[in-house]
């Protein structure tokens, strides 16, 4: 997984003081942009590209690691040894996105320890999504169907985004985000073949997750802030309402073949626009998760700092350890 | 398949190792997010799927030995307690981190062991599934070492921490060993070495990481523990509650 769009509002522009740039890097700079190349790590970028960035990818990182909770919560239930395989793999693999997106943002001069810091004292965001509870196991064939389908619409585009580890981090990621996404529709192909509880518990969870998973692709254009800058600089190619309606039309004719419906009266085929139409989001609901007020955020950001605070006592153990195994070999030699 | 007549000694003795995949895989797949640092939550839930892997190919084998059609999800979520046949040491709690680790590296350890002398089974099945997990059951081995040299030597509490856990552990690392007549009938049928054969090199494995961690390696008590005979410990019916949950709540039902 795992970002909504994250040039939110109520996140505003960062404040401080300005930098003075240095006019003939930026011509280089945009020359670049305007290219289609990419920045590398070493190249010379403006301050506000290199924060809205950094914002992004750790973002991006922290949702990858508090995205393992909610599918973890079901590991040790699975149903069969083969689903416990698939979803240790898959939550293994949002560990590994989490590392990757964690050195991707470390090029730009933070470290995870600052990022992970950032988190857990609530100051840096994560996707909103995963403060939603995995109530039953069909949860985690639809987070794999829509989170993780939202997920990559929102993804494909950063592929070609204008920073490139970020972009090599999402080619590598997005590869293995289109599996899961086959792996959890395939869940729910098989549930929907099952019992009439296996069936009722699907359209259970796709009933509890459609309207967060629209709600990834964030804010409608018309109230997003950051996106007209992100456009700019080449890291938001496509735009939120866009991204949501390809979502929206390529997933309807995904729930015919799995025989759930989404739990929205309003959404119907518009042939003039040749999109299908959908009802109003509820942006309250929205905003309430992203502020803090959802089900899960106080639990989720409580387990990863849990987590971290259990943990510390190895860390230091393990610099201990080679700082004695150093003074060893210094003796030795 | 060649169906040949059950062996109940065969059964047992590879439901035995196949159990001990599953129930460690299980445990230590509870670590997940939750782990010091990302790369051990990695590590882990990689380590967990190795077990879980050989679990499947373990209990499928156990199933056509048995012949009565059961697959690796019949026999790993349908079971009650006392037929399950896991080293008590694999349902133990996870407990802190550095428990985690001692475990994994006396039971790795074992597991080394075990599947080297597994690759020569008479059950070319067993034999060709040792020759997958071996590789598996090294890396556990030197990823738990590595971290019980760590922790055993590193900080005064990470001392203390690993110690205890190491004495707390340690009495239950002597039912690997128990004799029994399973293990002498696979011995005689050349299926595979009767456990007790495998103290002496698991010592010698063991002890010396030990000793580079600088933990003290504890005497031998009279403490007998029996999971491998299906008489377990309190928290294999917790663990087994949560497992097999889905499966007893629908009946029947395909997933």
């Amino acid at each position: 997984m795992y970002t909504q769009a994250l040039d939110i509002p109520q996140q505003s522009a960062d404040k401080g003081p300005r930098v003075v740039e240095n006019p003939a890097y930026q011509v280089e700079f945009d020359t670049k942009i305007d290219a289609g190349g990419y920045i590398e790590a070493k190249d010379w970028m403006p301050e506000a590209y290199r924060k809205t960035l950094i914002r992004q990818i750790s973002q991006h990182a922290h949702s990858e690691i508090v995205g393992m909770l909610p599918e973890g919560n079901w590991i040790t239930r699975a149903p069969t040894l083969k689903r416990k395989a698939i979803l240790l793999a898959k939550v293994q693999d949002e560990g590994g996105h989490g590392l990757y997106l964690y050195a991707a943002a470390e090029t730009l001069g933070v470290s995870r320890d600052e990022l992970l810091e950032a988190l857990h004292t609530g100051k840096a965001k994560y996707s909103s999504i995963f403060n939603y509870p995995t109530l039953t196991w069909a949860d985690i064939g639809v987070i794999g169907w829509l989170v993780d389908g939202a997920a990559i619409m929102n993804q494909i585009p950063l592929c070609k985004c204008s920073y490139g580890p970020y972009a090599r981090a999402m080619v590598r990621i997005c590869k293995e985000e289109s599996f899961h996404q086959r792996q959890g529709y395939d869940l729910l192909l098989q549930m929907m073949k099952g019992t009439e509880e296996q069936r009722e518990m699907v359209q259970d969870a796709v009933n509890r997750w459609w309207w967060p998973s629209i709600m990834m692709f964030g804010p409608h254009d018309k109230d997003s802030v950051h996106s007209g800058q992100s456009a700019r600089w080449g890291i938001k190619r496509i735009s939120n309402d866009d991204l949501r309606q390809k979502f929206v039309d390529a997933t309807v004719e995904q729930a015919k073949v799995l025989g759930v419906t989404m739990p929205d009266p309003e959404l119907k085929w518009n042939a003039e626009r040749g999109h299908h139409d959908f009802g109003a989001i509820d942006w309250d609901e929205f905003w309430n998760v992203v502020n803090g007020h959802g089900q899960g955020n106080v639990d989720r950001l409580a387990a990863r700092v849990k987590a971290w605070d259990d943990g510390a006592w190895v860390r230091e153990a393990a610099l201990e350890h080679e700082r004695k195994r150093a003074a060893r070999e210094h003796q030795a030699a | 398949m060649t169906q040949q007549t059950p062996n109940p000694a065969h059964i047992e003795y590879v439901t035995r190792i196949g159990d001990n995949a599953l129930i460690l895989g299980q445990r230590m797949s509870e670590w997940c997010g939750h782990a010091p640092v990302l790369e051990e939550d990695m590590a882990l839930a990689n380590m967990s799927l190795d077990l879980i892997g050989q679990a499947r190919m373990l209990l499928t084998r156990a199933g056509q030995l048995e012949g009565k059609g059961r697959d690796e999800d019949q026999l790993a979520f349908l079971r009650t307690e006392m037929h399950y046949r896991n080293l008590t040491l694999c349902e133990l709690p996870n407990a802190d981190f550095g428990r985690t680790m001692v475990r994994n590296f006396l039971f790795a350890s074992f597991q080394v062991l075990l599947w080297e002398r597994l690759l020569a089974s008479s059950d070319t099945e067993l034999a060709a599934i040792a020759a997958k997990s071996l590789k598996e059951a090294r890396y556990h081995a030197q990823h738990a070492g590595d971290w019980v040299v760590r922790l055993g030597d590193g900080t005064a509490e990470s001392h203390e921490r690993t110690q205890a856990a190491l004495d707390y552990l340690w009495p239950y690392t002597a039912e690997f060993f128990a004799a029994n007549p399973t293990d002498e009938a696979i011995a005689a049928a050349g299926i595979g070495p009767a456990w007790s054969e495998l103290e002496a090199a698991w010592e010698a494995a063991v002890v010396p990481v030990l000793n580079e961690a600088t933990l003290t390696v504890p005497a031998r008590t009279p403490f007998k523990s029996y999971g491998k005979f299906g008489r377990h410990s309190e928290h294999l019916g917790h663990l087994l509650s949560e497992m097999q949950y889905l499966q007893r709540t629908y009946p029947g039902a395909q997933w």
